[in-house]
């Protein structure tokens, strides 16, 4: 196993002049320090950053291998109609449980060449464009849309930059509560801030047992507020960016159980997981008339309301 | 050759000079110069030299827009409930009473309901002091409910932006005001009542990637930083010096990003002609 992050390096190391693989690389060389190859916890995962790094194991599922498991007839359509095809993200008519949808993801790659060509699971706009389009097509024929969320986050690039981040992730977060058809989210591995939620505003929020979901990853974090990397481990612990933390909060509405040791030990018991609990939304919101959806899908954002209200009114002027 | 060898005691480092104007007299973050302060004010806190915009408070910027300087605030008294218990070297609950003492405010966005050039108008401004102006569950509360008003009311809704993105200090729950606030101005959008968004310097992170995007006109200041990503950031991702004016408001007016960059000096007649012939207050 050692050996084999080793190669990873020394494969990565050759394209080190590309974006973002330095990053890579650095993640990996900690990986290796740490002496968490392959982490396995002995137990159920209890600790945040135990979750962090299930999360993010090499070899836990992505989305198309959760789509293969869970669809079929999946046919993947590309492109943003304004500039590109995101490898970032992948999209589709599929079938599930015999009926038509549109299914939409974040990709990450499992070998160096495909983590250069999905971009570390990184979007740029077109890949958030990409999606929206996607969306919107499913909406017209009114096929429900299942989406399935698993990024570090939206690239932070100059082309990115260029071709405006803020406002693609901004016009999904708009656009999406407007859909005139069910949406379900599935958060499978990392829900990396507004590059993941502009792929996550839906009428039922679903997030495996190890996956998590933050405004901010734990490292970035620790060095805001310690100007260090070194106390990730507590930063993930504040963060509460775990499944049940969410659940608390009303920001996801189920915890899918995983299998023993994470997601990666066992695809198909994983997948029956969320098939099951994906079944039974899609039935549950499919019965709701469409006005009714979405004034139900407006209502649960706006509840996520944490705030007192202090006596002493001031008005000013 | 004694003579080489001081026997001097190292110098002192010069104790740290107390200039008397202090209060007095600011330095121009761009030109260097040094200004009067009261010059500075009556310029609306644009460098008389040479034009740069400092940055401007909440209540300033809202004593700006409105005619003469005033309105009637709202939901003044939403506090943040620190929904995470969050405590690093220091709390949550003792930054946001420090910020308070800093700003008089009790989160970092005023609502202002009052008179644009005669017209009714609702305007929100955010307050860069306030914990770097991010984005909780109090401003994302309160932008949702100047959107409500602004729906009953039939009012023009103006955000002025200033801040560094979502609050890390209420986790995810600040990530969904971005969600929460798109949604709101989505029932906007679809009630066909004008909403202009201002960004001022900076305008970053989950605060540009919802609402100060999402304008019928996007308007900059001169100079604003405004991005997705912070440029520290994307200078540790790709390891490149960032060129020169990289995520100024020049370059996204270049990059078909924005509607026009509005000097301050011109931002309240520009709000007013424009939500004017965007038929704001047609009855």
């Amino acid at each position: 196993m050692r050996s084999e992050i080793e190669k990873q390096i020394a494969e990565l190391e050759r394209y080190a002049e590309s974006e973002a693989v330095r990053e890579e690389i650095e993640r990996l060389r900690q990986q290796l320090a740490a002496g968490r190859d392959g982490f396995q916890p002995t137990g159920p995962a209890t600790d945040a950053w135990d979750r962090v790094l299930l999360a993010r194991h090499p070899q836990r599922p992505y989305t198309l291998d959760y789509i293969s498991a869970l669809f079929t007839e999946f046919t993947e359509l590309h492109g943003d109609r304004r500039f590109g095809d995101d490898g970032a993200i992948v999209g589709g008519l599929a079938r599930f449980e015999g009926r038509p949808v549109m299914v939409v993801g974040h990709q990450k790659g499992r070998d160096t060449k495909q983590k250069l060509l999905r971009n570390f699971g990184m979007p740029n706009p077109e890949g958030y464009r990409k999606a929206m389009r996607l969306m919107h097509l499913a909406a017209k024929f009114r096929l429900p849309i299942v989406t399935f969320v698993d990024t570090p986050g939206a690239y932070p690039g100059i082309g990115a930059e260029e071709r405006g981040q803020a406002e693609a992730i901004a016009l999904n977060l708009r656009e999406m509560p407007k859909l005139r058809t069910p949406v379900v989210v599935v958060i499978h591995g990392e829900g990396g801030s507004g590059g993941a939620l502009a792929i996550a505003v839906g009428d039922r929020v679903l997030m495996l047992e190890n996956a998590i979901y933050s405004v901010i990853s734990p490292e970035s974090c620790s060095s805001i507020l310690w100007r260090d990397w070194d106390h990730k481990q507590e930063a993930a612990r504040i963060l509460k960016l775990t499944a049940q933390d969410l659940q608390g909060f009303g920001i996801i509405d189920e915890v899918i159980p995983e299998p023993p040791g994470g997601a990666h030990n066992d695809l198909g018991q994983t997948a029956a997981s969320i098939r099951l609990r994906l079944s039974a939304a899609l039935n549950e919101l499919s019965r709701l008339p469409l006005e009714e959806l979405l004034k139900q899908r407006y209502e649960r954002l706006r509840r996520l309301a944490t705030f007192v209200e202090e006596s002493g009114h001031r008005a000013a002027g | 050759m004694a003579w080489f060898h001081k026997n001097k005691q190292p110098l002192e480092p010069p104790k740290e000079k107390r200039v008397q104007t202090e209060g007095l007299w600011v330095k121009c973050g761009a030109c260097r110069r040094i200004l009067w302060k009261k010059d500075l004010e009556a310029n609306l806190l644009c460098c008389p030299r040479c034009g740069h915009h400092f940055k401007m408070s909440a209540r300033a910027r809202l004593e700006m827009l409105f005619d003469h300087g005033r309105y009637v605030e709202h939901d003044a008294h939403l506090a943040s409930s620190d929904p995470l218990q969050f405590r690093d070297t220091k709390s949550y609950r003792d930054r946001l009473r420090r910020a308070e003492k800093a700003t008089g405010l009790k989160d970092a966005l005023i609502t202002g309901e009052g008179l644009l050039a005669g017209k009714p108008a609702i305007i929100c401004a955010m307050e860069f002091d306030f914990i770097g102006g991010s984005m909780g569950a109090v401003v994302g509360e309160k932008i949702a409910r100047a959107i409500d008003r602004c729906l009953a009311q039939r009012h023009p809704l103006v955000i002025v932006s200033c801040s560094g993105g979502a609050r890390m200090m209420e986790g995810a729950i600040s990530l969904m005001q971005m969600a929460k606030i798109s949604a709101g101005l989505a029932r906007l959008d679809e009630a066909q009542r004008p909403y202009i968004s201002v960004l001022s310097d900076p305008t970053t992170g989950g605060v540009s990637a919802s609402f100060a995007m999402l304008g019928d006109l996007n308007i900059a200041e001169p100079g604003a930083l405004i991005g997705f990503a912070g440029p520290r950031v994307i200078e540790q991702t790709i390891r490149q010096k960032l060129p020169e004016g990289f995520q100024r408001a020049e370059f996204l007016l270049a990059h078909g990003m924005l509607d026009a960059i509005v000097p301050r000096k011109e931002l309240k007649a520009y709000l007013a002609r424009t939500l004017n012939l965007l038929g704001a207050w047609d009855s």
